[in-house]
């Protein structure tokens, strides 16, 4: 039997077309725009000016602050503006935008194919170079992976786990890594844990994925403390509380941190940019990105500087289909409707999803019909059909009572709702009020 | 008859211990009211709508009573005339608030602001406003979704199907359930005015000129010459965005003429006088093509009519109009001829032929426009013209 986590979960279908497609290396781009907010937190200061002559790794953007990360070119050129452009979203944003000229590297990075596996930084000669490569969890959020290695005082870290579920639909950007850099990730891992200061490492990865796993388990076998555990497939357990769960059995406290718990939860793309920056200089400056969807020419997963304009990416896979109604950035669960195809790829662009027509649209929405299935299978326990009524009605402090804030918005009560109701984007909003709130409470 | 006796002596004794302790409780956790707040608050219309800024009338009738005069309690419900009231009842006097309105500062409809996405998500402006941009170029403008049209408890607020965007009507209590509601800080409440008149930028567009021109036609692009045409020093320019304030205005209607984008709106302004050479002006096709709204051929004449007997001495002064661009309404213009009419019996009788004609047309428009349906339209005219208008505030 299987593990995995116990409450809730659904059963998107998998349509990971692109599990078998090889990295493909994108050429670089004539500019690239660097946003210098692409994690969570305070958005990195620019350090460099319009004229700068910058060569790919060298730090742009200093992070501001605890809760934020270095921000680096990924390509060599002149800086032409530091400015505002629009994201994905359509909303301004300070961006670096760089005309790249050749490809020259900063000195003492490491470029060659050659793995290194000796590990000889001490645990605050990591923890340095993991700030200082700006490195942010690959998974999605983009949360600074220097602030998640530094347990708050008085809770110690027990165990790593390392996430390699992957279950969004569509997505196989960590799937091939695991494939393709499988020593890297495990050399990774073993970095992670000495920064932690843990003696016991698990992978976790679904079971959908028997290649990955058997690749994984082939190497974690030579090194001490590293498992590998494969999972049931159940959306969403990617999902740091879900993983925690599903591998330890524990279930982290309501509005915890999983440090509570002993925990800490990296993503597979995380220890694969730790074994860079730590055994090789290299800042993280480039990532994987699959470009996927039903009228898709050529669907893969690409390896492409960071600022790389989304709509290159597309051009890579085919160009956009004709039927097209709606690119995801991200995944189909998760992800979010681009309004400007000009946004770059950021450290949290896990995919590129192009939807027709007949996928895309939402279906009109209709009555609650009490039928809780929103409820069966939220993987937090809440409610969502009441969550809704109360954000609608602008009742933060019910919503708050209701633990709207361990909402992990992740999309199963909307997906599964059979009136269509937009439960998902109605808690969103009562969450982010409910924060506000919280946040004016504690001044 | 023992049996009896003790159940009355006990019944009594627990009644007697029962009510010492009720009257101890009374005493203890006695809250003392004013009973002014009953009062005042019979006063008040009982809307709770929360305009006033208290939640609910008691709220601010427990405001009221505590305060020592009237100053900056309103209810917008009920207005001066209860405010007065209530100010009688409590034996205090109450300055005269002037009357306010909701103001939609956005003018982006479907044809001044194209879309260049389309959302399909929770039709809720505040949803949209969370997720992204919007469906147009414009990061600030109205989203559409009609939170504000939900918020009202008036029904004072509705969303005009061909623009796109919401309208206020005469119902507005000023109570700002609206302003709260809209997600971007569109809906504003400004100074109702004198007869309603009211010039306003509607637009709230912070980016800077072109990239706020680029994304829709008749945003506030900043460029302060509404600023300089101003005499009373009622505009400033902040991010890139004029803002006209509605104390120090004195509804003179330059800067309307001078905002190359026509992103100042003015609202129940009788229409200008056109000189018989605009109209030809008007008439040519050029001039014709620009125009944004057509004018109905027998409004047309109504008006040709009247101008051209009226101001026979103004086509000498001002050769040099040239009218670029003129939105005409039906319902501005019936106002004309409305308020003129009289004087064109007084000017010349020569042309009194076509007067009985001129009427009947105003009648048959004037029926066939219930109050609701008249409309607020931006009106562009050239700074000359604006000299020859002579309107009482």
């Amino acid at each position: 039997m299987l593990k995995t986590f116990k409450i809730g979960g659904v059963h998107p279908p998998e349509n990971k077309w692109t599990a078998d497609g090889k990295i493909e290396v994108l050429p670089v781009p004539e500019e690239v725009v660097i946003p210098l907010g692409q994690h969570i937190g305070a958005p990195a200061t620019p350090v460099v000016q319009k004229g700068d002559h910058v060569k790919a790794g060298q730090l742009i953007g200093e992070a501001a602050g605890f809760v934020s990360a270095a921000v680096h070119s990924s390509v060599s050129g002149t800086v032409t503006a530091v400015e505002e452009r629009p994201d994905a979203g359509g909303i301004p944003r300070p961006v670096v935008v760089i005309k790249v000229e050749g490809d020259e590297w900063m000195e003492g990075i490491n470029r060659s194919e050659r793995a290194e596996h000796n590990i000889t930084a001490s645990k605050e000669e990591i923890l340095k170079a993991i700030g200082a490569a700006g490195i942010v969890g690959m998974g999605g959020a983009a949360f600074p992976t220097r602030v998640k290695l530094s347990p708050p005082p008085g809770n110690t870290a027990e165990l790593l786990i390392i996430n390699g579920v992957e279950c969004e639909p569509y997505l196989t950007a960590d799937h091939r890594i695991m494939l393709e850099r499988a020593e890297d990730i495990v050399v990774g891992t073993m970095i992670l844990m000495k920064a932690l200061g843990v003696k016991k490492a698990v992978i976790g990865i679904e079971n959908n994925k028997p290649d990955a796993i058997g690749k994984l388990q082939g190497i974690a076998t030579k090194v001490l403390g590293v498992e590998i555990c494969p999972l049931k497939v159940k959306y969403p357990q990617g999902g740091e509380k879900q993983l925690i769960k599903a591998v330890t059995g524990k279930t982290v406290p309501s509005c915890g941190l999983p440090i509570a718990v002993g925990a800490v939860v990296q993503n597979v793309g995380t220890a694969l940019a730790v074994y860079e920056a730590v055994m090789k200089r290299k800042p993280l400056v480039e990532r994987i990105v699959t470009v996927t969807g039903t009228s898709v020419k050529k669907p893969g997963n690409f390896l492409c500087r960071i600022g790389t304009p989304i709509s290159r990416l597309i051009e890579a896979a085919g160009g956009l289909p004709a039927d097209s109604a709606k690119v995801i950035c991200g995944g189909p669960m998760m992800g979010r409707a681009m309004a400007n195809l000009d946004a770059p790829v950021t450290k949290g662009t896990s995919g590129i999803l192009i939807l027709s027509e007949k996928e895309a649209l939402r279906k009109p929405e209709s009555n609650c019909i009490r039928c809780s299935k929103c409820v069966s299978v939220c993987p937090m326990g809440l409610e969502p059909y009441l969550l809704m009524d109360l954000s609608r009605f602008q009742l933060p402090e019910r919503l708050e009572t209701e633990k709207v804030m361990d909402c992990i918005e992740c999309g199963s009560c909307s997906f599964t709702c059979p009136s269509h109701r937009p439960l998902l984007d109605y808690i969103r909003l009562g969450k982010g009020r409910t924060g506000v709130m919280i946040r004016n409470r504690k001044k | 008859m023992n049996t009896i006796l003790i159940t009355i002596v006990s019944l009594c004794a627990i009644g007697i211990v029962s009510a010492v302790i009720l009257y101890i409780v009374a005493q203890k956790f006695n809250v003392e009211e004013d009973p002014r707040i009953d009062t005042v608050e019979g006063l008040l219309p009982g809307a709770n709508c929360g305009g006033c800024g208290y939640p609910g009338c008691r709220g601010l009738a427990e405001a009221i009573v505590k305060a020592n005069d009237m100053e900056g309690l309103l209810c917008p419900v009920g207005g001066t005339a209860g405010m007065q009231k209530i100010a009688a009842a409590l034996g205090r006097e109450v300055s005269e608030a002037a009357p306010k309105i909701a103001v939609v500062r956005c003018n982006g409809s479907c044809d001044n602001r194209p879309r260049i996405n389309r959302y399909d998500g929770a039709p809720s402006c505040a949803v949209e406003h969370a997720l992204y941009a919007g469906e147009t170029a414009c990061i600030y403008g109205c989203l559409g979704c009609g939170d504000c049209v939900e918020a009202c408890v008036f029904d004072a607020i509705h969303m005009d199907e061909t623009t796109g965007l919401p309208v206020v009507n005469d119902k507005c209590v000023a109570c700002g359930a609206c302003v709260k509601a809209c997600p971007r800080s569109i809906i504003e409440l400004r100074n109702r005015g004198p007869k309603e008149r009211r010039i306003f930028v509607a637009c709230v567009n912070k980016e800077k000129g072109g990239t706020a021109r680029k994304a829709c036609s008749v945003a506030c692009i900043g460029c302060s010459k509404c600023a300089k045409a101003c005499t009373f020093e009622a505009i400033s320019i902040e991010n890139n965005l004029a803002y006209i304030d509605f104390t120090k205005c004195r509804l003179c209607r330059k800067c309307v003429g001078v905002c190359p984008t026509g992103a100042i709106q003015e609202i129940n302004f009788p229409a200008r006088k056109i000189t018989p050479e605009i109209q030809e002006t008007e008439n040519t096709p050029a001039v014709a093509a620009e125009a944004k709204e057509t004018v109905k051929p027998a409004a047309l004449t109504a008006e040709t009519a009247v101008t051209g007997t009226l101001v026979p001495t103004a086509v000498t002064v001002v050769k040099e109009v040239v009218v670029t661009e003129e939105v005409v309404t039906v319902e501005e213009e019936i106002v004309t001829v409305e308020e003129e009419i009289v004087t064109v019996e007084d000017v010349s009788a020569g042309e009194k032929a076509e007067e009985p004609e001129m009427t009947e047309e105003r009648e048959v428009v004037e029926e066939t426009i219930p109050e609701e349906e008249k409309k607020e339209v931006p009106r562009k005219v050239d700074l000359a013209t604006d000299e020859e208008i002579d309107f009482k505030i």
